[in-house]
């Protein structure tokens, strides 16, 4: 079983590496970007016994930092 | 003072702290590997230094505050045994919940790596009682992620509570409120990103970091 883990900064946490990407993009043409916000995607590739709440503590013991994070779980086949 | 340094991979201020503590106390600290599970019989000092342990993977100290050693920190500091993290030690003790909030990316994105000027906050407690309350001092910072960030609430409990101990003077990283340090709610816990052990003598160009040893000294021995 695969599951993908998306650990994004919370709203309202300033991104100043999304911030240089917006920047980046605009200075390459490319207009109408009204934001850019950079997270991280982590793949984990699971033994098919492994419980949601397992993935989920996983999240929020290590892969995510929940003070400044958020995290979305997707499970795959 | 029987104090212990902690060595993760990629640490690279451990020797200087370790120079530091021996300077001042004249004892040679014991350098702790990560992988270890306990800390010397009798720790009456431990100091987490900067560096980029485990190469700052998924996030900057993520990795070490999940380490074996750390599991006799955080039992340790819940004895009230004194604890210092500078710079990637900081963000260790945030990761590992020692302290609250968290280093992000410095605002500016670039690596800040100059000497700063700071106002000593709190010059009441283990780590700062060699300074006057309000006095200004120099201390270098050598860092990419010092930005600190904690909830409205927290940082008004920060400062209502007299646990920020250091605060920039002026523009470094786009930290919240200028916070350099942090202490925890028992205050025997003390982060910063400053680093004291790069003041200390003259040679350093200014001594301003080694009152914060000698008070420490003075606090624990």
């Amino acid at each position: 079983m695969k599951a993908r883990v998306f650990v994004t900064l919370k709203p309202g946490v300033l991104d100043p590496q999304g911030k240089a990407i917006h920047h980046a993009l605009e200075g390459l043409g490319f207009g109408g970007v009204a934001d850019v916000r950079a997270g991280k995607l982590i793949e984990l590739d699971l033994v098919d016994e492994t419980s949601d709440a397992d993935i989920e503590a996983m999240c929020r013991k290590l892969l995510a930092n929940t003070v400044i994070e958020n995290f979305k779980i997707e499970k795959a086949a | 003072m029987k104090s212990a340094v902690l060595v993760f991979p990629g640490s690279n201020c451990d020797r200087d702290l370790a120079v530091a503590i021996k300077a001042v106390t004249g004892r040679a600290p014991a350098m702790v590997w990560h992988r270890e599970a306990e800390l010397p019989e009798g720790t009456d000092l431990i100091a987490i230094p900067g560096g980029f342990s485990y190469g700052d993977y998924l996030r900057s100290g993520a990795m070490a505050a999940r380490s074996p050693i750390m599991r006799a920190v955080v039992d340790a500091a819940g004895k009230g045994v004194p604890v210092l993290g500078v710079c990637n030690g900081f963000q260790v003790l945030t990761e590992a919940g020692l302290l609250p909030g968290a280093l992000m990316r410095n605002a500016g994105l670039h690596f800040v790596c100059r000497p700063v000027g700071l106002r000593v906050e709190n010059s009441q407690s283990i780590f700062t009682n060699g300074y006057s309350a309000s006095e200004e001092i120099t201390i270098p910072v050598a860092h990419h992620d010092g930005n600190y960030q904690a909830d409205a609430e927290t940082l008004d409990r920060l400062q209502g509570e007299g646990r920020v101990a250091f605060r920039y003077t002026g523009e470094v990283n786009g930290s919240a409120r200028s916070i350099a340090g942090i202490l925890n709610d028992a205050g025997n816990v003390l982060g910063m990103m400053p680093h004291p052990e790069r003041a200390l003598e003259a040679a350093h160009g200014n001594t301003d970091g080694r009152r914060l040893f000698e008070g420490l000294l003075e606090a624990v021995a």
